[in-house]
């Protein structure tokens, strides 16, 4: 992997979710080099850990495959894996990119046959389940993992599980040896995709995220939905693993807050409109199973308001209008209470529920401020729009809180950017 | 074909040469499947695998490949040979994975393996390296209609990756919407007040920029060709018409006010001092920077209420479904030009929800400092007192009715796009012509904004509430006419700060259009496929199913009524080849052989083997790989059923139905995407299309005196993964239950 040839006509993508992946195809299927990088062993960032997509309902390993189609077809595009980016020298259509790569021990030979996996015994968290469930430490990241090869977790190293695991493969795959690489990768311009993470929930103190087990966020209740998750697609509340059919939804849930994130997150409410038609598939249209919102103001703009009135139409889910003030336990049965006003009447309420989901917020995954090379950042850690920072473009959630749509343009936006740069390389070199 | 040399290299490693007699299927790629080499391998997709494939193609002039392995979505890196013809006999996921390791199955997993070998090898015989198009127009220019922020952004834009740019705006002026601001909603840090709108920088830039042409009170008479060649004829007030040839065009005709006059409950048109958020605009440009007057008598405005969502999100007769998504921000900044001018005017913002996404957070924190009023209230209605207005609402946080007095009032309408006209109501107008139908009510037409001379309509289609359709989760550009793309408001409700987002990500897919266009290329979603159809026309009977069926508008007519293929504007779904009844439609690699030939090489047991063979045609982009992972689940399905990929449900030709149950198959499942106004399906209408047909065969199948069960259709979910093997065996019991197919053995 080290003999990655780019130029200064190359295009450098950091981060190969939803929208480092669409930056990339779409500057390649423009006819131009790609060197497409991403930390995790496997592509699709986010969007992969999601059930469902709103307003469709589909499934985002739909766009997924065919992103990854587009992928598999493409010779443009030098794709590096388990790789981050540590250092960026040089200016516009000439920059210098010192990249890390951390080892998997498997090797290209991996058939994704499944034996080393048998073989072991060790568990680890599984990062793509936000460590809600154990996997084998030799293990393939999800379903749709591309590339689609086996990862060895370093916990195992120097046990006899790896052994194990090296002894269980018959194609020479697996290599313990592998050691950490350095590498530089020219490049004319660069598209800075390295997306989002949820905003740490233990910090907004009053609804105890870190005290109650019931009390869970808006991407690991996505996770329960799948059926290869950890609930095995079951609403299993954590304290007790009876099924929860009294959710309530906490809106705003670190964002729009002095104390914590100062911008609305903007897709938490259609996130939270879409978590609760979930309750309906889960329980069916005869169950006394609901759910409850809690919000400040809905902001589902657009066509999207169409799903909004349809998940309003469903008398299972309810629409508190107040930002909720604390939670409580109740010990004896481990629900949570969660206490507040409604100021639509002005009404007090202490409200028992068997599960409660916080609508969390989207806060930069790296501080921008951090990315050496000049990029501008927001107050958030966001990059900042407008500014000139060179030919290193932001795209996707790493500028804003974005959804899916609005990442794809972004992403399909800085591909223009970063194009521009080096169309302009290859002027000055014809 | 003299020249073809077919090879096939039949894969040991994962366990398939332990579970498969692999040194059978080498007899039958050779004897059955013709092939001239056929070489057995330990670990096909190693160094050593790839290299012997690679050096029979370079020294044994072999040009067909078979490959039989893994899934066709699996080594995608290892087995990738572009200069030949290739297949993949998928016994991996196909086979071994899907079956029991025990003795009692060892026959029927066999005979699976054996087939998809036949199948392979039927396939390849019949594919082409496709050559590319001949035709393929080079133009790369770009043009872009509409002169408002969005239109030239898309063209500066373009202009600055070194494509040149005709802008055609039908005003005197460039500018659009955004030039008649006073100031604009903030985009930068602190997001605290109103900025300059920027459109007179925007405006010299393409003044001098060389690249771009403009031209002025002009509107797009006629549009033909394709991505690469489009023909466009400019027309001007004065009736002259220029013609000019692009590669790709960006439809940036935004949007207009909705009409606030009807909404007369809210004062508007009853009273001068009720006005929209453009008339607002319109006194604030006036005023600039001094206080704002008020219409009626010149008054300076002490109070004014800003009534959000007025006339949208409602489903009343005559109002929007929709929100607009900037109308908060639009009516937060608006409230600023009084507050900073005079903070003492009181300023009052009734909403439903204050929808301030992404910084307008800031912004609206911003104007509560300033003193901006915020009441979540339903307005009743709007009346004149003593030369003041009374904005009666319903105070939703006190639960009363209440009354609020104004100098002014401002209503936050929304944005209607102009998206031309809706061929899908001209295409039933014309119909119910046809049919003499009296009763047939006719819309007032709209003027269309491309007049594409296309068989399938002059505009874009529209998707929901007169949109111009796109894709809106994961390919926003995507719309059903290739090189043509929308951006701005004509695609969604959206604001500047999004609209300009918007088309620089227009200008991109318009860049590549052209690029792709020039060599041939597919566009999205099968990129760079270089394959398109071709016809036979002395087969054709003129049925126009062909073009009438293209999701994309590809295909037009000539005068005779043939069918005209622009290659370029082909997405390469297959949808024309399932349509055609008479099957003279073929790509060089996907045809009405490439399949057929594979439904007839499948073994055929007789009647009394009691092995009913099941054929399943599962669409590659979800069904295919929803087995693929029941497989490396381990789930197990019945060995009876035999799978192949198609390309969309679409292509799928109703003489693979008839010739599969001819020649004895017992059974035959479609597996296709979700259909409907929530399509999954990645052409659109093609998993749509082939639910008709299907509905058709069911006449036939009563003809024939067989069971309607006999072809099945599913809407498959490429999460499906548990599904796909349930629905696999409850119809092998099925079958089991109508029994074998009569025509066996006929």
């Amino acid at each position: 992997m080290t003999n990655t040839v780019a130029t200064n006509e190359t295009i450098l993508v950091v981060g190969a979710g939803i929208s480092g992946l669409t930056a990339a195809l779409e500057s390649a299927e423009c006819g131009k080099n790609v060197v497409l990088i991403e930390k995790n062993p496997s592509v699709g960032g986010r969007v992969s850990q999601l059930y469902k997509y709103f307003p469709k309902l589909c499934r985002p390993s739909c766009g997924l495959e065919i992103n990854l189609r587009r992928l598999k077809a493409n010779p443009r595009i030098k794709l590096l894996t388990m790789a981050e980016v540590t250092g960026i020298e040089g200016e516009p259509g000439d920059y210098r990119v010192a990249v890390q790569l951390q080892p998997r021990y498997v090797n290209e030979n991996c058939t994704a046959c499944g034996a080393c996996a048998e073989a072991v015994t060790a568990e680890i968290d599984d990062p793509y389940n936000y460590q809600l469930k154990q996997i084998k430490a030799a293990y393939l990241p999800h379903n749709m993992a591309y590339p689609q090869r086996y990862v060895i977790d370093p916990s195992i190293l120097g046990t006899e599980d790896a052994e194990k695991a090296k002894a269980a493969c018959r194609y020479g795959a697996i290599d313990l040896d592998m050691q950490p690489q350095s590498i530089e990768i020219q490049a004319g311009a660069i598209i800075w995709a390295t997306g989002w993470k949820p905003y740490d929930a233990a910090k907004i103190q009053p609804y105890g995220y870190d005290r109650f087990a019931n009390v869970i966020t808006s991407v690991e209740f996505e996770r329960m939905m799948d059926p290869f998750g950890p609930t095995g697609g079951k609403l299993l509340r954590p304290s007790d693993g009876r099924e929860a059919k009294n959710v309530a939804f906490i809106q705003c849930a670190g964002s729009r807050d002095r104390n914590h994130l100062t911008h609305c997150s903007r897709i938490c409410c259609m996130a939270s409109l879409k978590q609760a038609t979930y309750i309906g598939e889960q329980y069916g249209d005869d169950s006394d199973a609901r759910a409850s919102i809690y919000y400040i103001d809905i902001r589902v703009i657009d066509r999207f308001e169409d799903f909004y009135e349809q998940v309003r139409a469903d008398e299972r889910v309810h629409f508190i209008k107040s930002k909720v003030a604390n939670i409580t336990e109740d010990r004896a049965n481990g629900d949570v209470i969660l206490h507040g006003v409604d100021t639509e009447g002005y009404h007090r309420y202490d409200n028992p529920h068997e599960l409660c989901v916080l609508a969390i917020g989207m806060e930069p995954s790296v501080d921008a401020s951090q990315i050496n090379g000049g990029v501008a950042s927001d107050a958030s850690g966001f990059i900042a729009a407008g500014e000139s920072t060179g030919a290193i473009f932001g795209a996707g959630c790493a500028t804003n809180a974005l959804d899916v749509n609005r990442a794809v343009q972004s992403a399909t936006a800085a591909s223009l950017r970063a194009i521009q740069v080096v169309n302009q390389v290859a002027r000055a070199e014809a | 074909m003299s020249d073809t040399k077919t090879a096939a290299y039949i894969c040991k490693g994962c366990g398939l040469g332990e579970r498969l007699d692999t040194a059978q299927l080498a007899n039958l790629a050779e004897s059955e499947g013709k092939c001239a080499i056929t070489r057995q391998h330990d670990f096909l997709c190693n160094q050593d695998g790839v290299g012997t494939i690679r050096n029979d193609i370079d020294n044994e002039g072999v040009t067909h490949v078979v490959i039989a392995a893994c899934s066709r979505r699996a080594k995608t890196e290892a087995f990738n040979f572009d200069d030949v013809a290739l297949t993949r006999a998928n016994l991996r996921e196909g086979v071994v994975w899907v079956r029991p390791d025990s003795e009692e199955a060892r026959e029927t997993t066999q005979e699976m393996a054996d087939d998809y070998v036949r199948m392979a090898c039927a396939e390849i015989q019949y594919m082409h390296q496709p050559a590319g198009n001949q035709e393929a127009g080079s133009n790369k220019r770009i043009l872009v209609v509409g002169g408002g922020v969005s239109g030239m952004t898309a063209a500066l834009e373009s202009s600055k990756a070194g494509y040149e740019v005709l802008v055609v705006e039908k005003t005197a002026e460039l500018g659009g919407w955004a030039a008649k601001l006073h100031r604009r909603v903030p985009t930068r840090e602190p997001f605290a007040d109103p900025q300059d709108a920027g459109v007179v920088e925007l405006i010299k830039a393409i003044n001098d920029d060389q690249n771009v042409q403009v031209f002025l009170n002009s509107t797009i008479v006629r549009t033909s060709g394709a991505p690469g060649r489009f023909s466009v004829d400019i027309g001007t007030e004065s009736g002259t018409t220029t013609t000019e040839n692009v590669g790709a065009i960006i439809q940036a005709s935004g949007f207009r006010n909705y009409d606030a006059s009807q909404l007369p409950e809210l004062g508007f048109g009853q009273s001068p001092d009720v006005v929209d958020q453009a008339g607002l605009e319109e006194l604030a440009k006036q005023a600039n920077g001094k206080p704002i007057q008020r219409p009626s008598d010149g008054k300076e405005v002490n109070s004014v209420v800003f009534i959000q969502c007025a006339g949208q999100r409602s489903n009343a007769e005559g109002h929007l479904p929709y929100c607009s998504g900037h109308c908060c921000n639009t009516s937060i900044k608006q409230a600023m030009y009084f507050k900073d001018a005079n903070p003492g005017v009181d300023t009052v913002v009734m909403f439903d929800d204050l929808r301030t996404p992404g910084n307008g957070e800031d912004f609206y924190r911003s104007a509560q400092r300033k003193g901006v009023i915020f009441t979540k209230g339903k307005p009743q209605g709007v009346n004149k007192n003593n030369g003041q207005l009374e904005v009666k609402f319903h105070d939703m946080i006190l639960d009363e009715d209440a009354i609020a007095k104004a100098d002014l009032v401002v209503l936050a309408t929304g944005q209607v796009p102009n998206s031309g006209a809706d061929i899908e109501q001209l295409a039933a107008a014309s119909d119910s012509e046809d049919t003499q139908n009296e009763n047939a009510e006719l819309t007032v037409p709209v003027d269309s904004i491309l007049n594409l001379n296309y068989r399938q309509g002059p505009d874009l289609p529209h998707l929901r509430h007169g949109f111009s359709d796109s894709h809106f989760i994961c390919f926003p550009y995507e719309t059903r006419r290739s090189g043509i793309y929308t951006c701005g408001p004509v695609r969604r409700p959206m604001d500047i700060a999004q609209a300009a987002v918007d088309a620089t990500g227009a200008a991109l897919k318009a860049i590549q259009a052209v690029e792709n266009a020039s060599v041939g290329r597919a566009a999205h979603p099968r990129s760079g496929d270089l394959s398109f159809p071709s016809f036979r026309k002395e087969g054709c009977t003129q049925c126009k199913r062909c073009t009438v069926e293209c999701p994309f508008g590809a295909i037009d007519e000539d005068e005779e009524r043939y069918p005209v293929f622009n290659e370029s504007r082909c997405r390469r779904c297959g949808t024309c080849m399932g349509a055609c009844p008479v099957r003279v439609i073929s790509f060089e690699n996907y045809s009405v052989d490439t399949v057929g030939q594979q439904v007839k090489a499948v073994d055929m047991p007789d009647e009394f083997d009691e092995k009913p063979r099941i054929l399943l045609l599962a669409c590659e982009n979800d069904a295919y790989p929803a087995l693929d992972m029941a497989a490396q689940q381990g789930l197990v399905y019945s060995p009876f059923v035999r799978i192949l990929p198609v390309r969309c449900l679409g292509s799928v030709n109703a003489i693979w139905i008839s010739d599969a149950l001819n020649s004895g198959y017992d059974g035959i499942m479609l597996m296709g995407c979700k259909k409907g106004d929530d399509y999954q399906c990645h052409f659109v209408k093609g998993s749509e299309m082939a639910y008709d047909r299907m509905g058709k065969i069911d006449d036939t199948l009563q003809q024939l005196q067989l069971e309607t069960e006999r072809v099945v259709t599913h809407e498959v979910e490429i999460t499906d993964i548990h599904r796909v093997p349930q629905l696999i065996n409850e119809y092998a019991a099925k079958i089991d239950e109508i029994g074998m197919n009569p025509f066996k053995g006929f």
